[in-house]
């Protein structure tokens, strides 16, 4: 690219970000824009942040998406982060078309990461935290070895989905507890703000004493959710380092959890904003094509699957109308004035997320309109429609995205059998878990308990629990 | 606001950590080498020097629903009614497609890696070693090649050196003027490069490879050969400049075939194991002379040998050894069969009791994909050479 066309970049930045502000009030963090070659944009694009910690998992997805766009196959234009200020890195081969919409599709995104009450409490200086991190977690490759950081990891990172959505009200609960006492204490580690004051001085404690403490019939609070946070802080193996290591990727996945409980609005309500935003510019023809074919590209039906960009867009539309122009029904029985259009989409994108946004604004017209259904496995071999109500379809998509569409698993016993072997939960809702990850990932969580491993769950409508010692499977 | 340009030409991140994956292929793919021996798209490749291998062990796995016990919702083009079938199980591309988050896609039961042959190559034949290679060596068939050894003053233009020539006239001129630098060329700057002729020895390797076509060798049979005989090829020409390879179908007559009809040929009738081993030493005796080459032949047999051709075939195979480097024979059982049902009338545990000298000839018995690898391990592993 050249410097003209930087120049005309710079130019439309700011054309965008009026009309994204002034006309439509719009309100993002700043932004730097960064024009990337592709496999920069990869890199970014694979790690979700930029200069974050190694492991061959990102090398896998990186690779992949690389090939995909030497191939042909597929391509992204943008990657956004949300941190403030916020970072953007736009394709060195985008048309000037394509920028155009998707630093618009950007603002839309950043805008929604500042307002959205789920990322409220996300740290928004986190490229500088996840390059700490990365910097650490090299240090311990150095120091322990990378294979041994690397099996590690693959440890944790079996089980990184398995934390609380929730855990920043513990943070602030424990900081109130012991603010004040905070001074007096020696800091351990940078961490150490997570555990409560005796947890920190049982750390300390337990490195004089050995395994002294362990005797001790311990106390959890139970059942706990967030497996990560439980490992971390009880298991009886784990070195100070490697506590470390959970708490960095305890962190990174706080950050990362809001983007998974959003994916459809997020996308949506960029989408909607891209869309009007190029509407109100002052396009050549040409361009003007250019966009309705993107635009057209990404926001439309997937046949077979959801499309996020196309739902969430649709919905947005649709509450607009719907509250711009109320049904004389809805007048009457809730109120609403009509011409609030615009504010009933800000509101939302303030206080929902995908599974409430469904819930409350997946419409029967919509389902119909977007052909929605339920679809599962016939007799092992045929993908078949099951249900085309609508409010069966919207349940199930709402029960497919809770928890973030992974398996409720708790920790219920920690000292299990009076043995400090760890007992978890599966809290079934209809869906059985895939026998072969869960044995293999209880593996990862026994080399990150060290002792004895059990699972509940139910398969064929009967409870068993699988157990893992570290050498053999058993279920029953 | 900003928009920024930076240099990102040094950025590597990305590559480092394909890197590690890629260690991490090379591990698994180490592990699984039983089954990646006898994988179809190695076997079957074709000349391709890249294929696609199932590798286990590379699945990021964590606690996730079983996507085929799972209600999916999908959208369509508006018609779809219940009952639709709106994809097939096991059908790439089709059945639930890409879900809103990790947890949700479909199980792929194996990651798929894309390997260079030449690398499996090279780690299953870390462990193998060409059996009684040196003996052989001194018959083998001179050759001549030349090489630029050494730089003269003379010569001829074609070969000057222009590095030195020009370090030459640099010197020279800072002797003649005290300062370095380069001036006119005179004939004594010149360096020319010279040639010797080398004499190397050609080593030369023929692999009689000889396949029983008989009615009870079916498709599993052939595919075993096959693989074999894919790996044994590649692993002797590592080890050999000039490998070739003469192809003997049998079963009650034997007759020199091309490879295509030696692999994919289906026969009937008995088995007549002496009749190939007769048609090799012809060969050999008027082709090979095993003064100047090292002699293989290997046979693949289900064993079932006619009985009262048995004594002609250990006598045959006797005279056989004694032409060659190393005599191999397999014996393959039927698909999945374990070892204690092989007969004892089969020709591997005659060979076993009554061959004359066991040194040179290796037995194995075959009856899983998986025994391909400890096969060959077999055949070209290390053993004491008398």
């Amino acid at each position: 690219m050249v410097d003209r066309e930087v120049q005309e970049l710079e130019k439309a930045v700011e054309e965008i970000w009026e009309i994204a502000t002034a006309r439509f009030g719009l309100d993002p963090f700043p932004v730097r824009f960064e024009i990337v070659p592709a496999t920069v944009m990869y890199e970014v694009g694979s790690y979700a942040l930029p200069g974050r910690y190694s492991h061959w998992t990102f090398g896998k997805a990186y690779h992949r998406m690389k090939m995909m766009y030497d191939f042909g196959l597929s391509k992204i234009y943008e990657v956004v982060i949300n941190s403030n200020p916020s970072y953007a890195f736009l394709l060195e081969t985008n048309s000037p078309t394509q920028n155009k919409m998707v630093i618009a599709h950007v603002l839309g995104h950043i805008d929604f990461f500042k307002n959205n009450v789920y990322f409220s409490k996300t740290n928004r200086r986190m490229v500088d935290e996840a390059a700490l991190h990365a910097r650490r977690m090299g240090d311990y490759e150095f120091k322990y070895g990378r294979k041994v950081v690397e099996e590690f990891l693959d440890a944790v990172l079996s089980i990184e989905e398995h934390v609380d959505p929730n855990f920043f009200i513990r943070k602030r609960n424990q900081a109130a507890e012991h603010d004040g006492e905070r001074k007096a204490d020696r800091r351990e580690g940078p961490y150490d703000d997570l555990l409560s004051k005796e947890e920190r001085t049982e750390n300390a404690s337990s490195k004089e004493t050995g395994d002294d403490q362990r005797k001790r019939k311990p106390n959890f609070e139970l059942p706990e959710k967030d497996l990560v946070y439980f490992l971390m802080k009880n298991s009886p193996i784990l070195e100070p380092w490697q506590r470390d290591v959970m708490a960095m990727l305890h962190e990174e996945m706080e950050y990362f959890i809001p983007q998974m409980q959003t994916k459809i609005m997020n996308e949506g309500w960029a989408s909607i904003w891209h869309s009007r935003i190029m509407r109100e510019m002052d396009l050549p023809t040409n361009e003007h094509l250019e966009f309705a074919e993107l635009h057209a590209g990404v926001v439309s039906p997937h046949k077979g699957q959801l499309n996020p960009y196309y739902l969430g867009y649709k919905i947005f539309e649709d509450i607009e109308k719907r509250w711009n122009n109320p049904s004389s029904e809805e007048r009457e029985k809730f109120g609403r004035a009509g011409g609030e259009g615009r504010d009933k989409m800000f509101e939302v994108r303030e206080l929902d997320n995908d599974i409430s946004f469904l819930r409350n604004y997946l419409t029967e017209d919509l389902c119909d309109e977007l052909d929605l259904y339920v679809y599962q496995l016939v007799d092992e071999e045929d993908w078949t429609v099951s249900e085309k109500n609508w409010e069966k379809v919207r349940d199930q998509l709402t029960v497919n995205m809770t928890n973030f569409g992974f398996p409720y698993i708790e920790v219920v016993d920690g000292d299990y059998d009076g043995n400090s072997e760890l007992y978890m939960v599966h809290r079934f809702e209809g869906v059985e878990l895939d026998m072969k990850y869960a044995r293999k990932t209880l593996e990862y969580v026994h080399k990150l308990w060290g002792r004895d491993v059990h699972l509940e769950t139910r398969v064929d409508e009967e409870s068993l629990v699988m157990h893992y010692d570290g050498h053999e499977h058993d279920e029953e | 606001m900003s928009v920024q340009r930076n240099d990102w030409s040094l950025q590597r991140k990305g590559q480092i950590d394909q890197d590690r994956h890629k260690d991490r292929v090379r591990e698994a793919i180490k592990k699984n080498l039983g089954s990646i021996v006898s994988n179809e798209s190695i076997i079957l490749s074709d000349g391709k020097r890249v294929v696609k291998v199932p590798i286990r062990s590379l699945d990021e796995y964590k606690f996730r629903f079983d996507y085929r016990k799972k209600k999916h919702v999908g959208s369509g083009d508006g018609n779809t009614k219940v009952g639709d079938v709106i994809g097939r199980e096991g059908q790439p591309g089709q059945g639930p497609g890409q879900g809103q988050g990790a947890g949700d896609q479909p199980g792929q039961e194996y990651y798929e890696a894309e390997v260079d042959i030449d690398e499996i190559a090279k780690l299953i034949f870390e462990d193998l070693h060409l059996p009684y290679l040196e003996e052989k060596a001194k018959h083998a068939v001179p050759s001549k090649t030349t090489k630029f050894t050494e730089i003269r003053r003379s010569g001829v233009l074609a070969n000057l050196d222009k590095r030195r020539s020009l370090v030459e006239n640099i010197k020279r001129q800072a002797r003649e003027t005290g300062e370095a630098h380069i001036g006119p060329f005179k004939k004594e700057d010149l360096r020319y490069k010279t040639w010797e002729e080398q004499t190397t020895y050609e080593s030369n390797a023929v692999v009689i490879a000889m396949m029983d076509v008989s009615g009870s060798m079916g498709e599993f049979k052939k595919y075993i050969a096959r693989s074999f005989y894919f790996w044994m090829v590649r692993f002797l020409k590592t080890k050999y400049d000039n490998v070739q390879i003469v192809f003997i179908s049998h079963h009650t007559e034997a007759k020199e075939v091309t490879e295509e009809q030696f692999f994919t040929q289906g026969e009937s009738g008995g088995t007549v194991v002496s009749s190939a081993y007769r048609l090799a030493l012809e060969i050999i005796g008027s082709r090979f002379p095993s003064r100047d080459w090292n002699i293989y032949p290997f046979h693949f047999s289900d064993g079932d040998n006619y009985y009262s051709d048995n004594d002609e075939a250990v006598k045959l195979a006797d005279d056989l050894i004694s032409t060659c480097n190393l005599f191999g024979y397999g014996e393959i059982g039927e698909e999945g069969a374990s070892s204690y049902r092989r007969s004892s009338g089969a020709l591997l545990s005659i060979f076993k009791d009554r061959l004359r000298s066991q040194n040179r000839f290796v037995g194995v018995r075959i009856d899983d994909k998986e025994d391909v690898y400890p096969a060959l391990k077999e055949f070209f592993g290390k053993r004491d050479e008398v």
